[in-house]
């Protein structure tokens, strides 16, 4: 390694994967087969969606826990302390009442999962199924059944939010209109469908009196503290693990009651007990997502100009609330958020939470900015062919271009590229070209569209936007602790919980930089309340930005250590010295020390440190920041099969600015998981319940994620904007591709369809959906039916 | 996820496999490639108390002429291996376009002929194939054979056979097609391996510019795989124009009475019908 190259901005191969692509990675299953003397346990869930406990018979002794055997235990119930929201409340098993379906109404414990499957079979629920409510707007009649009954719902019945936000001169602006432009979004629920489904491993120490729970999950700390909080006890006597875990995508970041049972069961019997969860009870019961209707009315000019913006916002959030964001961050943050990359200064907005009868819902990649994306970039579409407008001109005359730009609601965008990568995309797919080539092909009697998606996603927010939520449990910093040891290797404890996204390899090309140390030469330790600081783990991303800021904070702290030090060997100025290939020299000279040299000083000849210099080199640094807005435009190519409704994607183009980029590779790998999921979103997957809540989809053979058939190659162009929003200049990158890609790829159909007259505007965009569509265009044009 | 208790039988000989059918009647479950019968068990859906494995029994797994103007393939011959035309002329040609569509690899290096036919999932390549050339399947137990052709085999009923729980499919004659007959396949899933919502399988004979007769079976409309006779009507002394394959995919679209599920309606499922057996009969016809 010669002096001077940097780390960051390599695409360094991760660390990470050699282990997990020769199968040595340990899941929480692979932990739970090596243990020995493991039982397994298996939930009995409710098969109706709504209803009263009348009775539970298990056989006689067997081992079959209900809520009945956890006397001690609390409800989880997360709040946010604003006057327009209604608590609810979760029994870790249900009580007297189901309210979703599979809802884990008992626990059974056995020496395999087969036979714990075969005991819950045995086990007798006998509930009076009574009228569920299943969709959100038919929950909020007054005539319609009430999911929680007995509690206050001064808003409507089962509406559980009812925010509200209006700037002061909408109704103008809607008055000063060319055009008006009317918009209903749907999108349907689906499943984040990690590989590996929910799975944890609970161990109960009677030596010790500890708790050790090994955990699918991607939020240890906040694990602990919610275990303790409802069994009422220390977090001393728990420790949350985790081990690899197979993708989470926010599913594994609220806390599972599942989990909580297990634990409390574990102390009980004093036990080892594993719950590996199986595909049907992850599509059934473990969180769902979307689920989101939005009503959306843009004021426009004749040249494109969007002068108000008018949004009712219903999310069904289905029987409960997830722990601890609550249900509240999908309708404020659809609320917050939707005006996007674009000028505008009159928005008005209603955005409800409405309760029922379905899974409760927690966070999916991107949250509801896939839903607020689609919908927006579905009014551009749909406003530009009203006014005969070119898709990007009218993005142009509208997209923020000078920093700092401040949305109606207040939220501060920092320098972005919003109209660079709109134009880059569209030369890369040589718009004036496929437009001929379009013109070409609908001669041919077939349907080609290109579609376009800009936007901005807030990333790497900390306390403050977390705190404007007016969350009681405000999650945002994080710290990291390194240290040097005595050979000069680096070990850094992190809060922050990599799951799969490569955090370690790039914290340690980070961290290579700062301390003149080779990456290979930094350990990152994570998933162990035991052995890691506290902090909030991944999601929402923001571990590049905010544990990758702490890890910087911390180097800087480290490296003024090691200088001082070196400088005192070396009789030098602290000032003067350069760290770098594992050697602190005084600039402009070859005088120099080693890192392990130094190390050695400091562990092992304390007593030559000079004073106030402690031994050890060991720091601690939290970072905290305010957030920062990454952005992109992707762009699709799509055919459209008339006769089948069958949307074939041809290209798919991401311009994305993520900031400094400390590994492109992994960068670009965030963004072809992401567009995937964001293809499946558009296209594929659906959680589909027939009018008495039987999830129809309870297997892979109905939902549908895209295979590698079905995803075309994922172009990635990236642009680096440098902001002093956070303090590596690196910008979130985890849930763009998720986030763009719907409204990109219904937009391309729309443009496909266009000549029939077609506008998608629910996602998934099925075949049958889409024949549906064309269907009824070719019978109203020609007036039979084709 | 995980299958309630059975017993597990591997026979080594055809006698033993039908004595242990009979002997446990409809407790017991064949298992051949498992590639749905395992599924099924691991849902709970499908509890036999028995399992006779027939992985080991001689010369079910042959393809053989055994008689002029006929094949007969034995039921565990893997769907790969009929995918990779061991049969030859139009039919093998009709195999391997068709078994291409059957699942996924994996699945049809384990998956068998036989087994497919037993299962009779109404979308089922295979059933459409059988349906199709009017196969005669061979059902043997320990007190008898008899061959059934495919039109009484499929109960219209999905995943329902004649077969008599004591009973094995241990064969299934096709007749051979002649040079001048065409064969096409045309079918619209979801994902590439996903179940067909709707398949079209034909055979036509030509006969110069005109279609001497044709053969046309659909899945994905009905309880089991079923023949468009009044598309064949509209085929059959026609001339291999455009405009007759129009007129028999509309005739098919017309014929079906097909319910709706979650991947389409039933509307969806007649549009579908009119584009395969258009897509279907272009091929055959080409
Ligand atoms: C992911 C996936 C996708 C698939 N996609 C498709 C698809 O697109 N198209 C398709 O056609 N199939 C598909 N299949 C099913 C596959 O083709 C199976 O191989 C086939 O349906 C059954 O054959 P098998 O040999 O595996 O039978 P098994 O699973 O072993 O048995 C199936 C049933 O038939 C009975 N049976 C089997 N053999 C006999 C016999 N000789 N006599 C009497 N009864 C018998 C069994 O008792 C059982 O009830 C798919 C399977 C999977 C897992």
């Amino acid at each position: 390694m010669t002096a001077g190259v940097r780390w960051t901005g390599r695409s360094l191969r991760r660390f990470e994967d050699p282990a997990l692509v020769r199968g040595l990675g340990r899941f929480v299953a692979d932990v739970a087969d090596r243990d020995r003397g493991t039982l397994h346990a298996a939930f009995v869930r409710s098969a109706v969606p709504a209803g009263e406990i009348r009775s539970i018979e298990a056989p006689p002794g067997a081992p079959v826990l209900t809520s009945e055997s956890f006397p001690g235990i609390r409800t989880m119930c997360a709040r946010l302390d604003r006057p327009d929201f209604v608590a609810l409340e979760t029994p870790v098993l249900a009580t007297d009442a189901v309210r979703h379906p599979g809802e884990p109404v008992a626990l059974v414990v056995a020496g395999s999962r087969a036979e714990a499957e075969d005991l819950a079979e045995q086990v007798v629920v006998d509930i009076d199924a009574t009228r569920p409510v299943l969709d959100a707007a038919a929950a909020t009649d007054p005539a319609a059944p009430t999911v929680h009954a007995g509690l206050d719902m001064p808003m409507g019945n089962n509406v559980v939010l009812d925010a509200r936000f209006s700037t002061e001169g909408v109704d103008a602006a809607f008055d000063a209109a060319d055009e008006i432009v009317t918009l209903d979004i749907r999108a349907h629920r689906q499943n984040a469908l990690p590989i590996e489904a929910r799975g944890a491993l609970a161990a109960h120490d009677p030596s010790t009196g500890r708790t050790t729970l090994t955990a699918a999950n991607q939020m240890p700390h906040m694990l602990r503290t919610a275990l303790a909080d409802i069994l009422d006890i220390g977090e001393a006597e728990l420790r949350v693990v985790t081990p690899e875990v197979g993708g989470a995508f926010g599913q594994k970041m609220c806390v599972p009651r599942e989990y909580v049972a297990l634990v409390a069961a574990a102390r009980l019997l004093g036990a080892t007990i594993a719950w590996i969860e199986d595909r049907s009870e992850n599509l059934l019961a473990s969180w769902h997502s979307r689920d989101h209707t939005y009503r959306l009315r843009g004021a426009f000019t004749r040249g494109g100009r969007l002068l108000g913006l008018d949004a009712d916002i219903v999310c069904n959030i289905g029987a409960y609330s997830n722990y601890p964001v609550t249900f509240g961050v999908e309708p404020l943050m659809a609320m917050a958020e939707l005006p996007g990359p674009y000028r505008l200064s009159q928005y008005r907005v209603r955005s409800r939470a409405v309760t029922t009868n379905m899974c409760p819902i927690a966070p999916y990649r991107g949250v509801s900015r896939p839903v607020l994306t689609l919908a927006m970039e579905r009014l551009m579409d749909t406003a530009a062919r009203r006014l005969d407008l070119d898709p990007v001109e009218i993005r142009r005359a509208n997209l923020v271009r000078e920093f700092p730009y401040a949305m109606p609601t207040g939220l501060p965008v920092d320098p972005g590229s919003y109209v660079e990568t709109l134009d880059a995309a569209a030369e890369a797919l040589d718009l004036e070209g496929f437009r001929r080539r379009q013109q070409q092909a609908a001669a041919e009697g077939r349907y080609l569209g290109v579609g376009f998606s800009v936007f901005g996603e807030r990333t790497g927010y900390g306390t403050p936007a977390f705190a404007a939520r007016a969350m009681e449990i405000t999650p945002g910093y994080e710290t990291v602790q390194l240290e040097m040891n005595p050979s000069g290797d680096v070990t850094a404890r992190i809060g922050a919980s990599p799951h799969g996204q490569g955090l370690a390899t790039a914290l340690s090309q980070l961290l290579a930089d700062e301390l003149g140390v080779e990456p290979r030469q930094v350990s990152v330790v994570h998933g162990d309340t035991d052995t890691t600081p506290y902090g909030w783990g991944t999601f929402a991303s923001r571990s590049m930005v905010i544990a990758g800021g702490a890890a910087k904070l911390a180097a800087e702290r480290l490296a003024a250590q090691l200088r001082e030090i070196a400088a005192h060997h070396l009789e030098a100025s602290p000032a003067d010295i350069r760290l770098e290939d594992n050697s602190a020299v005084v600039a402009g000279t070859s005088v120099g020390v080693t890192l392990p040299e130094i190390a050695r000083i400091a562990h092992h000849s304390s007593h030559l440190l000079p004073a106030p210099i402690e031994p050890g080199l060991s720091v601690s640094a939290t970072y905290d920041p305010g957030g920062t807005f990454s952005n992109a435009c992707h762009a699709a190519v799509v055919e459209v099969d008339p006769d089948t409704g069958h949307v074939r994607l041809e290209r798919f183009v991401v311009i994305a600015d993520a900031g400094l980029e400390v590994n492109p590779m992994i960068v670009e790998g965030q963004i072809h998981g992401g567009v995937t999921q964001g293809i499946a979103n558009a296209l594929y997957e659906e959680l589909v319940t027939d009018d008495d809540g039987n999830l129809l989809t309870a297997s892979l053979m109905d939902f549908l994620p895209p295979t590698a058939c079905e995803v075309p190659l994922i172009e990635v162009t990236h642009v680096q904007t440098i902001t002093d929003a956070s303090i590596t200049g690196a910008k979130g990158v985890g849930e763009g591709g998720a986030i763009g890609a719907p409204a990109a790829v219904l937009n391309a159909i729309s443009d496909a369809l266009s000549p029939l007259g077609i506008e998608v505007d629910e996602m998934p965009a099925t075949p049958s959906r889409v024949r549906e569509l064309i269907r009824r265009a070719q019978s109203t044009t020609t007036g039979d039916r084709t | 996820m995980k299958p309630a208790a059975f017993e597990y039988h591997a026979p080594r000989t055809l006698e033993e496999a039908l004595g242990l059918l009979h002997e446990h009647q409809d407790e017991a479950k064949v298992l051949a490639g498992g590639q749905s019968l395992v599924p099924a068990m691991n849902f709970r859906l499908a509890r036999p108390s028995v399992l006779v494995d027939i992985a080991h029994l001689p010369d079910l797994d042959r393809i053989e002429a055994t008689e002029p103007g006929s094949v007969t393939v034995g039921a565990r011959v893997r769907h790969l291996d009929l995918e990779h035309n061991t049969i030859g002329g139009p039919l093998g040609s009709l195999f391997a376009l068709t078994g291409r569509w059957v699942g996924h690899y994996p699945i049809r290096v384990r998956g068998t002929f036989g087994g497919s036919l037993a299962h009779a999932d109404p979308a089922a390549e295979w059933c459409a194939l059988a349906c199709a050339l009017d196969a005669e399947i061979h059902c043997r137990s320990a007190s008898g054979s008899r061959s059934v052709g495919a039109g009484d085999f499929f109960e219209q009923m999905a995943f329902t056979t004649c077969l008599e729980p004591d009973e094995l499919l241990v064969g299934v004659r096709l007749p051979e097609l002649s040079d001048s007959c065409g064969v096409g396949m045309a079918e619209f899933a979801r994902r590439w391996g996903d179940f067909a919502i709707v398949l079209a399988v034909t055979a036509v004979e030509r006969d110069g510019d005109s279609i001497a007769g044709a053969r046309i079976a659909l899945g994905g409309v009905a309880g089991g795989p079923v023949r468009a006779s009044n598309a064949e009507a509209a085929l059959a002394g026609r001339p291999a124009t455009a405009g007759t394959v129009a007129a028999a995919a509309a005739a098919a679209a017309e014929e079906v009475d097909p319910t709706g599920d979650i991947h389409g309606s039933a509307d969806y499922r007649r549009d579908l019908v009119r584009a395969m057996v258009t897509r279907a009969l272009d091929q055959a016809l080409k």
